[in-house]
């Protein structure tokens, strides 16, 4: 009986709980549901967020090594002195590939195009499916500059499980395909946005037109500098772009930039008195910036994640570091000479006169007096201040029998010939050859810099945001395409206006106006910030620029194709000669430093990176890029 | 217990080392050796800048072997034995392959290879001499490849190293004479002086080089040792 009972009561518990599905039925704690996040705006925009903070970046403030790889910069850092001693570049590099990320794009704009969405502000509703598809548009644009034609996948890809994926491979679109989409996506997002200049770290209608500029402007040259190259192509298309498209492009490129300076939106920046600080400015004022378009913003963080800025911390002179590192990325020679004088005019750095004596100066600022205000707001100098502080940059003492006596140490002290009590022989600064953090080219950097006490410490790092798109580079890129387009006298206004701004009286004209110029001004204008690379890229003048010679530093500056394969530095010293009126003045050298010993070279195998067997192992009908 | 101690440590170690011998796969043993030749010349490259790829089809995934050609044109591979593919890639070295872009090659044993191609150019009767610190070279260029496919001579260079490695990437001096300034093909002088050598070193070597229009690699004469 009590058998009968108990089997009972088991079944009827077993019945019982089979039919209570809300108690079997919980909700998940560890996770969010699609319909929970794609009702609610601000875990959208939680998503989009991460989608922001994963668009790749290959030179950036966060990753300093990547101006060591050109003839920007020396690499001040014991691991990255392989930079300046490698003799090319693997096939593979600043190559990408991210279709994962391509797809999490692809699904967040079909979510946000569905009806999970559908309880939202149209507006708003709107303005994240814009964004979702600006940032597929910037991706799709990343790898046409790295790799050529890709694949287009418009939509987030399921395989179905039956053993064969072949319907999942796609073949590369042309080149000049991802360019046509990457432009007609900008244009058909841009109504969605807002046109506000306040809003800095998401999509604007002002950046939709700054990249539509930058991208056209890509395209159209690849297409007239391609010629140059007749083997960096494909005959699918995948790699090169027909010459006949090219002024097409630059017409696209000059109506979007000059709709973007007409519109009055943003304006160049002019707050400062004086003109390198200004120009220095730019990049640190996060308050009311007009002339900033659309940035990577940072936080101060202990964390080493990404979420705070390291440029200060990693590059802080090391005379007023305020941690135990810095110093690291050094300017080259190559890159500060190349900023001309206030009268228009370039020249080189002299350090001795024809007869071979050196030339004395009282201050080392002399040395770079009257050129280009942007040179000190974008290097620091020997003998100027940051943060307050006096720089001390010197090499040594440069004795009248030619010896030089110098120290191995930050600020060394010994004795000089004819005194008994040591002095200090070598600036706090260096530069000491071979001494990582030390100022090895005889500069360190100051662009992307922050003056907030506590940005150069390990613990707080700076908030100080990376740069993307700023106002200038449109003026440029306006004044490029006029120039190719003919129209030499509107690409001289736009080119004086951004001269004007960074302290020039004399404006050009339009004979002056040359390709040389155009690109020179980009050069000194945007360096740091990225464009090198890709600029030399599609004006196919990356294999003549670095061709693995190992040439002296060019005289002339001014000219684009200029040999640069090995950066150069300027050191300053002390002369010391007791008696003598040159005692105590300042002389310079022109240096190679010790790690320099390889020459850069640019294969054409370069131009558009490798893709990698595995990918095409997975995918047959994927085509290799040329000359690898 | 110090005994069984021992025994067993020797009984590990013997373990591991007997282990070495049974689970590790073969390595790959038979040579592929040859040169890159034009009518059974030589074709002298740049070192480490011309390649080939050899694919061993058949498997799943399919990864290249790079084969990279020496300054004097040879090569050589050590490979398992079976069949491979041997491809040139596209754009690579100062000529084009006869025939088929494709060369099917069986590997049983150690193989000598001599790999037939055509230069867009050859350097014949290459001759160097040295007077009062300059080296001086002469030499002929032959336009081998006169069809469509036919290029001009961009410019022709003569380096000077004081290492075997001689081209435009090492050398201590070097000169150029543009494609558009060679008067004649068939007797083409340059003359370069050389620098002063620290150690001091009193022979050099030279070798001149020839690139055409549109190829990246440049071909080469063979390396020369001169005595100054």
């Amino acid at each position: 009986m009590k058998k009968i009972l108990y089997i009972l009561i088991f079944l009827m518990a077993f019945n019982w709980g089979c039919n209570d599905d809300d108690f079997l039925d919980r909700e998940p704690t560890n996770i969010l549901l699609d319909e929970q996040v794609w009702s609610d705006e601000a875990l959208i925009f939680s998503v989009i967020s991460d989608l922001y903070f994963r668009i790749p970046e290959y030179q950036s403030v966060n990753y300093w090594q990547g101006y060591a790889d050109f003839d920007e910069a020396f690499a001040s850092n014991f691991g990255d002195y392989g930079r300046h001693k490698n003799n090319d570049w693997g096939y593979g590099e600043w190559g990408l590939w991210n279709y994962g990320y391509i797809r999490e794009l692809n699904l967040f704009i079909q979510k946000a195009q569905s009806d999970l969405t559908s309880d939202l502000d149209p507006a708003v509703k709107a303005r994240f499916i814009a964004e979702g598809r600006f940032l597929r548009a910037n991706a799709y644009f990343e790898l046409v500059k790295r790799m050529g034609g890709v694949p287009l996948i418009l939509e987030p890809l399921e395989y179905d499980f039956s053993g064969d994926a072949t319907y999942l491979q796609h073949p590369r679109a042309k080149e000049a395909e991802i360019y046509d989409f990457v432009l007609s996506e900008l244009d058909a997002v841009k109504s969605d946005l807002p046109d506000d200049a306040n809003i800095k770290s998401r999509a604007t209608q002002g950046l939709v037109l700054a990249m539509k500029a930058r991208v056209a402007i890509y395209a159209a040259s690849i297409a007239k500098y391609g010629v140059n190259t007749p083997n960096v192509s494909l005959p699918g298309g995948e790699v090169g772009i027909a010459a006949n498209l090219a002024d097409g492009y630059y017409t696209q490129a000059l109506s979007a930039a000059e709709e973007l300076i007409k519109s009055g939106t943003y304006s160049l920046y002019n707050k400062k008195e004086d003109l390198s600080e200004n120009f220095a400015n730019i990049f640190i004022d996060k308050a009311n910036n007009p002339e900033v378009i659309f940035v990577r913003d940072y936080v101060q963080s202990e964390r080493f994640d990404g979420r705070a800025n390291t440029w200060t911390l990693v590059n802080q002179p090391w005379s007023g570091a305020e941690d135990l590192e810095g110093g690291r990325t050094n300017p080259s020679l190559n890159l500060v000479q190349s900023f001309e004088m206030l009268d228009n005019s370039f020249a080189t750095f002299q350090t001795t006169t024809e007869e071979g004596d050196y030339i004395f100066f009282n201050d080392p600022m002399d040395m770079f007096a009257g050129r280009d205000p942007r040179l000190a707001g974008t290097v620091i100098l020997p003998g100027s201040k940051f943060k307050g502080k006096d720089l001390d940059i010197w090499a040594g003492y440069q004795l009248a029998d030619g010896s030089v006596i110098t120290g191995d140490e930050f600020g060394q002290r010994k004795v000089l010939p004819g005194s008994e009590t040591p002095v200090q022989v070598v600036g706090f600064d260096g530069p000491i050859d071979g001494r990582e953090y030390s100022a090895q080219s005889g500069f360190y950097v100051r662009k992307f810099m922050d003056t907030a006490t506590g940005s150069g410490q390990r613990g707080l790092k700076s908030d100080r945001w990376w740069v993307r798109y700023r106002l200038a580079e449109t003026y440029l890129v306006a004044a490029e395409a006029a120039f190719e387009l003919g129209n030499s006298g509107k690409a001289a206004d736009y080119m004086n206006d951004v001269r004007r701004r960074a302290g020039f009286t004399t404006d050009l004209t339009a004979a002056d106006i040359t390709f040389d110029r155009i690109a020179h001004e980009r050069k000194v204008e945007l360096a740091f910030e990225g464009h090198q690379l890709w600029d030399l890229k599609r004006w196919r003048l990356a294999h003549i620029v670095f061709n693995g010679e190992k040439v002296d530093l060019t005289d002339k500056p001014w000219k684009a194709d200029e040999v640069s394969t090995r950066v150069f530095g300027l050191w300053p010293y002390k002369y010391y000669e007791p008696g003598s009126p040159n005692d105590g003045k300042w002389i310079f050298k022109q240096v190679l430093p010790g790690q320099v010993t390889g020459a850069d070279r640019f294969r054409l195998g370069n131009y558009y990176s490798f893709i990698n067997d595995d990918i095409r192992n997975n995918n047959p009908q994927i085509v290799k890029n040329p000359n690898q | 217990m110090k005994k069984l101690k021992f025994i067993f440590t020797i009984l590990v170690a013997t373990a591991i080392f007997a282990s070495c011998d049974w689970d590790n796969y073969d390595e790959p043993e038979s040579f592929l050796k040859g040169t890159i030749v034009y009518n059974g010349e030589p074709i002298n490259v740049s070192y480490n800048d011309v390649n080939f790829q050899l694919w061993e089809p058949g498997w799943e995934l399919s990864y290249p072997i790079d084969v990279v050609i020496d300054q004097d044109g040879s090569y050589s591979a050590l490979l398992f034995n079976g069949n491979y593919k041997l491809v040139f890639p596209d754009g690579q070295g100062p000529f084009r392959t006869i025939g088929a872009d494709t060369l099917d090659i069986t590997v049983n044993g150690d193989k000598n290879l001599d790999i037939e191609v055509e230069p867009y150019y050859m350097i014949r009767n290459a001759q160097f001499s040295a007077t009062g610190g300059n080296v001086t070279a002469t030499f002929q260029a032959e336009k081998i490849i006169t069809d469509a496919d036919a290029r001009d001579i961009e410019r022709v260079n003569l380096y000077v190293n004081k290492s075997q490695f001689v081209d435009f990437r090492t050398n201590i001096a070097k000169t150029e004479i543009g494609g558009g300034d060679i008067a004649d093909a068939n007797s083409i002088s340059m003359s370069v002086a050389v620098p002063e050598i620290t150690p001091t070193q009193n022979y050099v070597y030279a070798r001149v080089g020839l690139k055409v229009t549109g190829r990246e690699d440049m071909i080469f004469s063979p390396v020369q040792r001169i005595d100054l």
